[in-house]
């Protein structure tokens, strides 16, 4: 059956805003996502400068020492506004939701090694709070950053930060049969535990640095780029001997979240690392300078939870963030390579 | 043999991003845009891609998908994981 449709065509006089198509041509129509970001940075009339640094406009390229001829090539490939990242969050929300639901009606925690379990709070819930820095420094990103493409996603990412939190407690929670203890202890060893000490120290000087592409390469590129492998690959696979599945099946959401994440820290990292020489001699040396403290960081973090193997998981972890970046045309931590 | 195929879309996010996949993917097909949808003919044999679709939504796109944007369409169908064919025996 063939059934030709007629219509009359009436038509429209625009496709879509003029500073989206004067970008990408007047007779084609832009996406939802083309329209939420390009171009919405104001870029005069700001009148007063800030009180809090006088010597900048409100809005300023120069907050960074990463120059971009155009802000607007930091393309987030997951094409996030408003709809389609609360449309992608509430998926992830819900699929964390039900395996936390079904490991909870099962007790199947009970299951798990009484010893693992214990060690599972020690490295999961202290993250509560390093996460929590995240979504503090992500938000400095979306505050200073320049232009609404790199900006809105890292607001996003911030909202993602203050999530994978909530999710951590539930977990604590799980954990605590539902009594908040393993939080409380969680905090206790953040603030107190000598192997945390030397990541507190770094997620807090962190917090201090007025360089905002600076804190996206520590943050979102290093810091993630090496906690994420650790505790998502060599933590969970440790726990395989102590029956630790019903844990890797709430935990697994994590490594989910990162995967997708990094799509995006990807595109920003090429993007600026391409745009000039000067750029990449930039990003490298925060890959440097940022990548040794991680590494020394998580060192201790690594040995209270795998001993021996410590080691060799943070090896294996700064491979996994290495080759990342060479395929983006950066280097990470060449002082470590030594 | 190539009697046109023909697929007509509706103008939404997904389904201006499956015409932008089909135009690049497929190098005789035509496209005719209307009021709210989009009508793409093609001589022989048409391909949508998974893939394709997929990198222009920034998604996992599935071919199956395709039904919640599709008006209207003529020629035979064969569709596989990775993508959706209209062709004429």
């Amino acid at each position: 059956m063939n059934i030709d449709i007629q219509a009359e065509a009436i038509t429209p006089r625009r496709q879509t805003f003029s500073h989206v198509a004067r970008r990408f041509g007047v007779d084609k129509p832009a996406s939802r996502y083309e329209e939420a970001t390009y171009d919405i940075q104001p870029m005069v009339n700001f009148h007063y400068r800030p009180t809090w640094e006088p010597e900048r406009e409100l809005y300023d390229a120069r907050r960074t020492r990463i120059v971009m001829a155009d802000w607007y090539v930091f393309r987030d490939p997951r094409q996030f506004y408003y709809a389609t990242y609360n449309i992608s969050r509430s998926a992830m929300q819900q699929s964390f939701d039900d395996a936390a639901n079904f490991v909870e009606k099962r007790e199947l925690v009970g299951s798990v090694g009484a010893e693992w379990r214990d060690k599972v709070a020690a490295y999961l819930i202290p993250l509560r709070h390093l996460e929590w820095a995240a979504n503090m420094h992500c938000q400095l990103i979306a505050d200073w950053g320049f232009g609404t493409q790199i900006t809105s996603a890292a607001a996003f990412c911030g909202t993602d930060r203050l999530g994978l939190a909530q999710v951590i407690s539930r977990i604590g929670l799980v954990l605590g049969d539902g009594a908040d203890e393993k939080l409380v202890a969680g905090k206790k060893l953040w603030m107190e535990a000598p192997e945390w000490q030397p990541l507190r120290r770094l997620a807090e000087d962190l917090l201090v640095v007025r360089d905002w592409f600076e804190v996206y390469a520590a943050q979102l590129v290093v810091l993630d780029g090496l906690v994420y492998p650790l505790v998502c690959d060599a933590f969970d696979k440790a726990g395989a001997a102590h029956n630790g599945a019903p844990i890797s099946m709430m935990t697994g959401f994590l490594s989910d979240w990162f995967a997708d994440n990094s799509r995006w820290t990807d595109a920003v990292m090429k993007a600026a690392a391409a745009e000039s020489e000067e750029n990449r001699a930039t990003l490298n040396h925060w890959l440097d300078i940022w990548g040794v403290r991680a590494v020394e960081a998580l060192t201790p973090l690594a040995a209270s939870v795998l001993g021996d193997l410590g080691p060799a998981a943070i090896a294996d972890a700064r491979t996994q963030l290495s080759a990342r970046l060479d395929r983006l045309g950066l280097t990470f931590a060449k002082e470590l390579a030594a | 043999m190539s009697r046109p195929v023909s697929i007509t879309l509706q103008n939404s996010q997904d389904g201006i991003a499956i015409a932008d996949a089909i135009m690049a993917d497929n190098p005789e097909a035509e496209r005719k845009s209307f009021p709210a949808m989009t009508k793409i003919d093609c001589p022989g044999r048409l391909v949508i891609r998974g893939e394709s679709v997929s990198e222009l939504l920034g998604r996992e796109w599935d071919p199956q998908e395709i039904h919640m944007s599709v008006i209207s369409l003529s020629g035979t169908v064969d569709e596989d994981d990775g993508s959706f064919t209209l062709f004429w025996r």
